[in-house]
């Protein structure tokens, strides 16, 4: 089998995709809660010194003609309650410096508005400046009190950094949910997947039934081509086999015929050099009159291994019965068959394809053994099962026919001098698994081939 | 131990090109070291001279040159005449206060700032190393038969009940020319009303008005006062004739003074000044009773009665002169009583 051209996995791809999506919402996340939260922060450090600049505001009185502010205790002590922070202030008539710091920055533009803030750098340090003012009349002129109140950032950078620390792990924290989350989303994304791909490669090989267990509606199409595809291989793995089929039973026929010819002309021909050729005739024809015969049996053991009949069928028996039958064969090669063990077992299953499957071993064993030699057959209950055991005093199997043996048209090296067509032990196999059993191989000891057909018990 | 001292006069001093007055200067350690410290103070020679002394002895290789100004002239010349002083020690708060808010403070942070308690310190620029509250002193013959005023509502009513006795005899800071004065009283007008009542009631007897604790007490001494209120409780401790006249902490609230130090940013040896400060500030911490003054009255108050005066830019307020003005008019209406 070829390795299939892949190119990066689902899961990685799903993965990767959504951890960058993660990642980029986690930094999101990040910077947008720190503009947030330093809004809220300048936000909170403009209202004091909002609250401040309006506190001296409200303190100015106009007396005799002229204006007086008694700054209040408050307006500048209240600015560093939490933090110790520089505080400044100014306080103008007009373009009139008063008192404070007189060189303080001066908001640049009221506009409509009653209060400014701006940012700017004051004796060395950042400094935040509110700016409020109203008009007086001072000698029936209006002329506007202008108070300036800043502050240093010493608080608002404190909190920034706290803020800066709460947001990086909000993001990471954020990106590190979302990461496991994405690892189980990518996971249980592609469970179908893997478990369609399990059910697949978990058949045997002659399962082409469709896929039936659910599957998500994404992968229906898939699933509805790989069901046409087995359905498509199936029926053409049919056809080929009804063409066998009917190729070796048209073959069969005239072979018989041709058979019966060849023994009449053998019986009339004298010439010892014309006998033996004839004799060799008639046993190319037998091989090949049983290749088509099993030829036969397998495409049977095909059709019947697909639609498997159940019933009770007394294995004993059928294994009396089948020795029985093949007596004529054994008596001929004198290959007496003994039946060493029998215990009365019954199993539900297919009774012609349990008679093939056990007819074509013990058949093996009796035309691979030399004449005089026994087979010894066997049933007996084995652990959780039973094993039916035919076992012949032949070459038996080399160390390398034991993997293919069981492959069609496969026969062993030592095979040579014996009619066969390599589909005996193929059938065997194709019946014993079809019942969810396994076949076995081996050596016996003393010479001899030995074949173990193990079932589990029902 | 004292290799030299020097007590020079203010003549000599202003005529080399120091426009800001001096009242003494003092020099100690070895001559010709390359490690000088420039302190300007308030404090007088003899005040400071054992914090010096205790520090040399472990570096003796250190000079230290103390210059004596008072308040006004050390704001001046750290502020307006960026002189090279490497510690500005003052007991003007707010002055000091003002010094560090206009940028003229370097930061200094150590384990030992750390550790300090949070009035102690302001945005790492001002660290208080004494706490001197702020009291009474009465004169033991005048209140022979009279009841001691525990506290400032007690003071008012001996007053008013008895002004024969106190006709003349009242003593006060004239917070016109005193900054301690004016301190005292902007933080005890903030903190209570009985404060202008008290003015009120004084302003009646024809009070005296004094610069200095120091003569106040002397007065005190001589007979020529009666009582005086708002003096350092601490100057008065530490006098050798005071059996003559006795201490009250006003049990309602005493205002406490911090004398505070700086390293001005004209600092031309700021990592020398730094190490003295955390020496003084080791000295004096964590009880907060410095050794250079020692006071019983400060251990014996209870905590809550003690009102420290809060460093921060609410001390900037008194200096603005909108406030002032204002404040020392109220002042004079009340204690003038023209």
């Amino acid at each position: 089998m070829t390795a299939p051209n892949t190119k990066r996995s689902i899961r990685q791809r799903l993965l990767v995709m959504l951890l960058f999506s993660s990642a980029l919402t986690g930094i999101l996340l990040y910077f947008v809660m720190q503009s947030v939260f330093q809004q809220i922060a300048q936000e909170t450090q403009d209202n004091i010194l909002a609250a401040s600049a309006i506190s001296i505001l409200d303190s100015a009185r106009v007396s005799r003609g002229e204006i007086s502010v008694d700054l209040p205790y408050s307006a500048l002590s209240m600015l560093d309650r939490v933090t110790d922070e520089r505080a400044f202030y100014s306080i103008r008539l007009d373009d009139e410096f008063l008192s404070g710091y007189d060189n303080l920055p001066r908001s640049i533009d009221f506009a409509d508005a009653d209060m400014t803030f701006q940012s700017a750098a004051y004796l060395g340090q950042d400094i935040r400046i509110a700016a409020t003012r109203r008009s007086f009349s001072i000698d029936n002129k209006q002329a506007f009190l202008e108070v300036s109140v800043a502050q240093t950032l010493t608080g608002v950078n404190l909190a920034l950094a706290r803020i800066s620390r709460i947001s990086l792990s909000v993001g990471l924290g954020f990106f590190a949910l979302s990461a496991v989350m994405a690892l189980l989303i990518a996971r249980s994304t592609i469970r179908p997947l893997q478990s369609l791909t399990e059910s697949v490669s978990r058949r045997g090989p002659s399962d082409l039934r469709p896929v039936a267990a659910p599957v998500p509606s994404e992968m229906a199409p898939l699933v509805v081509s790989l069901n046409n595809l087995m359905a498509r291989l199936k029926k053409s793995l049919a056809r080929s086999e009804d063409f066998i089929a009917e190729a070796a039973h048209r073959v069969r026929t005239p072979l018989a015929i041709v058979r019966t010819q060849a023994e009449i002309t053998l019986r009339r021909v004298e010439k010892e050099e014309n006998r033996r050729a004839v004799r060799e005739m008639i046993r190319a024809i037998d091989e090949s009159s049983r290749t088509a015969g099993q030829l036969l049996d397998h495409a049977m053991v095909t059709f019947r291994t697909d639609n498997l009949s159940s019933e009770v069928i007394k294995l004993h028996e059928l294994i009396s019965e089948t020795v029985e039958r093949s007596q004529p064969i054994s008596d001929l090669k004198e290959i007496p068959v003994r039946i060493l063990h029998l215990d009365p077992i019954e199993i539900t299953g297919d009774r012609i394809l349990f008679q093939s499957a056990f007819h074509n071993v013990l058949d093996n064993a009796i035309k691979y053994s030399s004449s005089g030699k026994v087979v010894d057959v066997s049933l007996e209950i084995a652990d959780g099962g039973f094993e039916i055991i035919v076992s012949d005093s032949g070459p038996g199997f080399s160390e390398t026919d034991r993997g293919t043996l069981l492959e069609r048209f496969e026969r062993g090296e030592n095979a040579d001098t014996v009619v066969g067509s390599g589909l005996g032990l193929t059938i065997a196999d194709e019946v014993v698994r079809a019942h969810g059993g396994t076949i076995t191989l081996s050596n016996n000891s003393g010479g001899g081939a030995c074949v173990t057909l193990s079932f589990p018990s029902d | 131990m004292r290799n030299l001292v020097l007590s020079l006069g203010l003549i000599c001093f202003s005529t080399l090109a120091n426009a800001f007055e001096i009242e003494d200067r003092a020099v100690f350690g070895p001559d010709g070291s390359d490690q000088v410290l420039r302190i300007i103070s308030t404090a007088d020679i003899s005040f400071f001279e054992p914090m010096i002394q205790s520090y040399l002895a472990d570096n003796d290789v250190v000079r230290v040159d103390y210059t004596v100004a008072s308040s006004s002239e050390v704001m001046r010349a750290v502020l307006n005449e960026q002189q090279p002083f490497d510690l500005a020690i003052s007991s003007a708060m707010d002055l000091q206060t003002k010094l560090a808010n206009d940028g003229m403070a370097l930061p200094h942070a150590s384990d030992l700032t750390q550790g300090l308690p949070n009035w102690a310190v302001w945005n790492e620029m001002v660290f208080a190393f004494t706490q001197e509250p702020a009291a009474f002193v009465i004169s033991n013959a005048a209140f022979a038969d009279l009841p001691v005023p525990e506290n400032r509502q007690e003071l008012i009513n001996t007053l008013r009940q008895n002004p024969e006795i106190f006709e003349g005899r009242v003593g006060t800071y004239d917070i016109r020319s005193s900054g301690s004065g004016y301190l005292f009283a902007t933080q005890d007008a903030r903190a209570s009303d009985t404060y202008w009542r008290l003015t009120e009631v004084m302003g009646t007897l024809d009070p005296q008005l004094y610069c200095c604790t120091s003569s106040m007490i002397d007065d005190v001494v001589s007979g020529d006062l009666a009582i005086v209120y708002n003096v350092l409780a601490s100057y008065a401790e530490q006098r050798e004739d005071s059996d003559a006249f006795t201490i009250i902490l006003p049990s309602d609230f005493s205002i406490v003074m911090l004398r505070t130090m700086l390293i001005p940013t004209t600092s031309e040896n700021p990592e020398l000044a730094a190490e003295f400060l955390d020496f003084v500030l080791a000295q004096t911490f964590p009880d907060g009773n410095s050794p250079l003054l020692r006071s019983e009255v400060l251990d014996t108050a209870s905590e809550e009665s003690l009102h420290r005066i809060a460093l921060g830019p609410g001390l900037l307020v008194y200096l603005d002169q909108f406030k002032s003005r204002n404040f020392i008019a109220e002042w004079e209406s009340s204690i003038l009583q023209e």
